[in-house]
């Protein structure tokens, strides 16, 4: 059964001469457990997909099913609501709240979502140790690396168990060290079974998916399943290797 | 001419993008600087009526009075005592000695005591009252002051009673000798047989000197008043000194006549200005204070906001001085514009509050504004604004030109533990909660901004309830309302409207800083889950609880206020459901005014804030 699916979805921005179609007309369907990477030159349209699949912008056109539920037509309560439960978000720039330690970033999506404190800090955590960071769970942003903040991201849109992870140039602000550090635990949510679709440019975090999609201007224009996928070496088929 | 042009065209340019901020900085400097313009143009204005009315009645330079004496007031005003003054040296007119009887004037259910000066029917050399509406005097017939008849709502050809006799009202008149009603006996030189409470209301009546003797009884013989003119007024008071115990020292006194002073009356006449000055004085300071906190939350918030601005122009070359001149420039205007509005809004509201009621004649008409007064306001205005925005000014301008490009914020601070308190919370209150720990000074200027509201609103308070109390206890003016009361209304209804309007601003204000500075920390909280509801109530609840131990200060601080600026220490704390009802009404107001920026701010769309770049 598809758990992510899209239909015809269209948003434009701008009138008249200024008219751009950011996305223009893209079909995508999306399977459990499956890692779909989009790429594309900056500016194709990639980002508005990813925050319209995720419910943090609405489509002008088409539909959009998450897990058995149409979620293009709910209203902002039940794209809220969808967020906090199913949906977790992991942005280029990081955005964690700097005044947050890192175990305090992460359990902020489950307080969100009126669960206890107790098991929230928890779950926060179980995921910091999951993704390395146990020993940093105290520390604030500022004390962290890139490739550690970026876990901590990581980690917070785990918290609330989604059904799909979203991901927007995960590795768009890391170096190369930092960059491996991230993929590798994609590659654990992904072998863990996480649903995952990741915007990139960059072709060497594509290489880790199980399919690969390519946009310009607003469009699909290529789709190529990839048979090795996070299953070789990930360092090299990303190349960071040396 | 480059630079400064340069900095005049990017200066209005800005000011023309945000016009928003810029109107609610010019209403809260254009409130405060009225309200002090106002206190300071009220100084003297009653001047030019009362010297008006003196040169239309051949006003005295002093009164002369003797009273009764003895214990139960039973021996006769020592008369002659005022023949020598007639002739003393400087005089160069008198007219009387004129009896006078106490009575009780009734008149349409009320009943007031009166002072009844016996007059000749022809015109007198000094003080000759200037009947405004009817006649002069005629046996049977009474003229009375013209305040003190509106005060009891009789008009011409009405019938009064003076302790029971019936007299037709020939006329009104005004004089310069004797202070207008209220304050006939302001100087206690009424000597009356009901004691000083009744002077507090009593009024003035002009009758026939057999009117005014037929009024006397054994027990309540007559006094007598002298009306002198002198060769120099600007003498009166050492005239006054040299012949006699001046009025304030008290009547009846057995070394002489007492003696009262055209400054002396003019300054009673005065009365309903002065108390408008003493509560002004106060008020307009404290209009002052929530102008700083406005001025400098606004100052805060249009540096956040102008971030990318600081860093494009840095970028282009702009050192850090060009930067600082541009951010002061931008509010200094505003600043020099609004004193502007100030000091003619003061100015043209003056007359409204500077009339001495209608004892006197013509309107005190618009007061002067001297030199000093348009210096102070300007320099308040001008300092307030440098005061707030220097500081936010000057760490824009140091701000890396990376930082400001990014518009990285400031590194709000943290507070571990209301970090850890908020976790238990409801979801807006945590938000909320966190918010106010993130920029905590901001929070400590909403709560000092509504700390000083209240404190001015429960002063109000507690003076009308002082009135209320003393209303009840006195019965001073007789069941009439009390005019000097009546007229602190009247500037602490001003007051109040000003106060609460810069309280109002002060909050829309806060809560758009807050917003602003919220943008990302509130879309990350909405893309992680939050709802718009859930983001929008945190951002009113991180006005809203900062507002409440403001609140609960001002209270204990407005009581002192009052006791402070009474003039007697009086502690006098108004009704606790008037005090719950401020509270509640504070913080409902708060609510409601911060409610429309952060659902604006909850309302914007999440995607493009995400997008920005990060630093560090």
């Amino acid at each position: 059964m598809t758990l992510l699916s899209a239909r015809g979805l269209r948003k434009a921005y701008g009138r008249g001469d200024a008219l751009v179609r950011a996305v223009d007309d893209v079909s995508l369907d999306v399977e459990p457990g499956e890692t779909v990477a989009i790429m594309g030159p900056s500016g194709c349209g990639k980002s508005t997909l990813l925050h319209l699949l995720g419910g943090l912008d609405r489509p002008d056109a088409g539909t959009i099913t998450l897990d058995g539920r149409q979620v293009d037509q709910l209203g902002e309560r039940g794209l809220a609501r969808m967020r906090r439960d199913a949906v977790g978000f992991v942005f280029q720039a990081f955005h964690l709240m700097d005044e947050l330690t890192a175990v305090e970033n992460v359990e902020l999506p489950a307080l969100l979502a009126g669960r206890s404190p107790r098991a929230a800090r928890r779950h926060a955590l179980e995921l910091l140790a999951r993704t390395g960071l146990a020993d940093r769970a105290r520390f604030l942003p500022s004390a962290l690396s890139g490739g550690q903040r970026q876990r901590v991201a990581v980690a917070r849109a785990l918290v609330s168990d989604p059904v799909i992870v979203l991901a927007d140039e995960p590795t768009g602000n890391l170096d190369s060290a930092a960059t491996l550090e991230v993929l590798r635990l994609f590659d654990d949510l992904h072998a863990a079974g996480q649903t995952l679709v990741i915007v990139t440019h960059d072709s060497r975090i594509a290489a880790t998916a199980d399919r690969l999609i390519t946009m310009r201007d607003g469009a699909f224009i290529d789709e190529t399943r990839l048979t090795g996928g996070t299953s070789g070496s990930l360092a090299r088929l990303a190349g960071l290797d040396g | 001419m480059g630079r400064p042009w340069l900095i005049a065209r990017l200066v209005l340019r800005d000011l023309r993008h945000r016009p928003g901020q810029a109107v609610l900085m010019l209403l809260a400097i254009t409130a405060a600087t009225a309200t002090l313009t106002l206190g300071l143009a009220l100084n003297g204005v009653t001047a030019s009526p009362y010297l008006r009315t003196q040169a239309a009645t051949n006003g005295a330079d002093v009164t002369a009075s003797v009273f009764p004496s003895g214990t139960s007031g039973a021996r006769p005003a020592d008369l002659a005592a005022l023949t020598p003054l007639a002739s003393a040296a400087g005089v160069t007119a008198a007219s009387g000695p004129f009896p006078v009887a106490f009575a009780t004037l009734r008149a349409d259910g009320h009943a007031v005591p009166v002072q009844a000066q016996g007059r000749d029917q022809s015109a007198a050399a000094v003080d000759q009252p200037l009947v405004t509406q009817g006649t002069w005097v005629r046996p049977g017939q009474v003229v009375l002051e013209r305040t003190f008849a509106r005060a009891v709502g009789v008009a011409v050809g009405g019938t009064v009673t003076l302790d029971g006799r019936p007299f037709r009202v020939a006329g009104l008149a005004v004089t310069a000798a004797v202070p207008e009603y209220p304050g006939v006996c302001y100087y206690m030189t009424c000597n009356s047989p009901a004691g000083q409470a009744e002077e507090s209301g009593m009024g003035l009546a002009w009758l026939t000197a057999a009117g005014a003797r037929s009024l006397a009884t054994p027990a309540a013989p007559l006094s007598y008043v002298l009306n002198l003119r002198l060769r120099d007024p600007a003498a009166a008071t050492a005239f006054a000194a040299a012949h006699g115990p001046v009025a304030v020292t008290g009547p009846g006194s057995p070394s002489g006549p007492a003696l009262l002073t055209w400054q002396q009356v003019q300054d009673a006449d005065n009365d309903l200005v002065s108390v408008a000055q003493r509560v002004l004085a106060p008020g307009s300071w404290i209009a002052i204070a929530l102008a700083v906190a406005s001025v400098a939350v606004l100052a805060g918030g249009r540096m956040t906001e102008q971030r990318r601005r600081v860093g494009r122009l840095k970028a282009a070359g702009g050192g850090p001085s060009l930067v600082v001149v541009i951010l002061l420039a931008e509010h200094l205007l505003i600043a020099l514009v609004a004193a502007t509005a100030g000091l003619g809004a003061g100015w043209l509201v003056a007359p409204a509050l500077s009339s001495g009621g209608t004892g006197l004649l013509g309107a005190p008409g618009l007061p002067a504004l001297s030199p000093g007064t348009v210096g102070l306001v300007m320099a308040v205005a001008l300092g307030v604004t440098l005061a707030a925005t220097l500081v936010p000014a000057v760490r824009a301008a140091r701000t890396s030109t990376v930082r400001a490009l990014a518009d990285a914020a400031r590194p709000p601070r943290r507070r571990a533990l209301l970090l850890t308190v908020s976790a238990w919370l409801p979801v807006p209150l945590l938000l909320g909660v966190r918010l106010i720990a993130r920029r905590q000074r901001r929070a400590v200027l909403g709560a000092a901004s509504t700390a000083v509201t209240v404190m001015g609103v429960v002063a109000v308070m507690a003076a009308h309830r002082d009135a209320d109390v003393a209303t009840a206890r006195f019965n001073w003016f007789a069941g009439l309302p009390d005019p000097v009361f009546g007229r602190v209304s009247q500037v602490m209804a001003v007051l109040t409207v000003v106060l609460v309007a810069l309280a109002a601003v002060n909050v829309i204000i806060a809560g758009w800083a807050t917003a602003v500075d919220a943008r990302q920390p509130s879309a990350l909280a909405r893309a992680l889950g939050g709802s718009r509801g859930q983001v929008s109530a945190g951002l009113s609840v991180a006005q809203v609880l900062p507002a409440v131990p403001g609140a609960v200060l001002g209270m204990p601080l407005g009581v002192l206020l009052f006791a402070a600026a009474n003039g007697t220490g009086q502690v006098l704390v108004p009704p606790a459901s008037w005090l719950t009802a401020l509270l509640l009404g504070t913080l409902t107001a708060v609510a409601v005014l911060t409610f429309i920026p952060s659902l604006m701010t909850a309302r914007t769309a999440v995607a493009p804030l995400l997008q920005a770049e990060t630093f560090g």
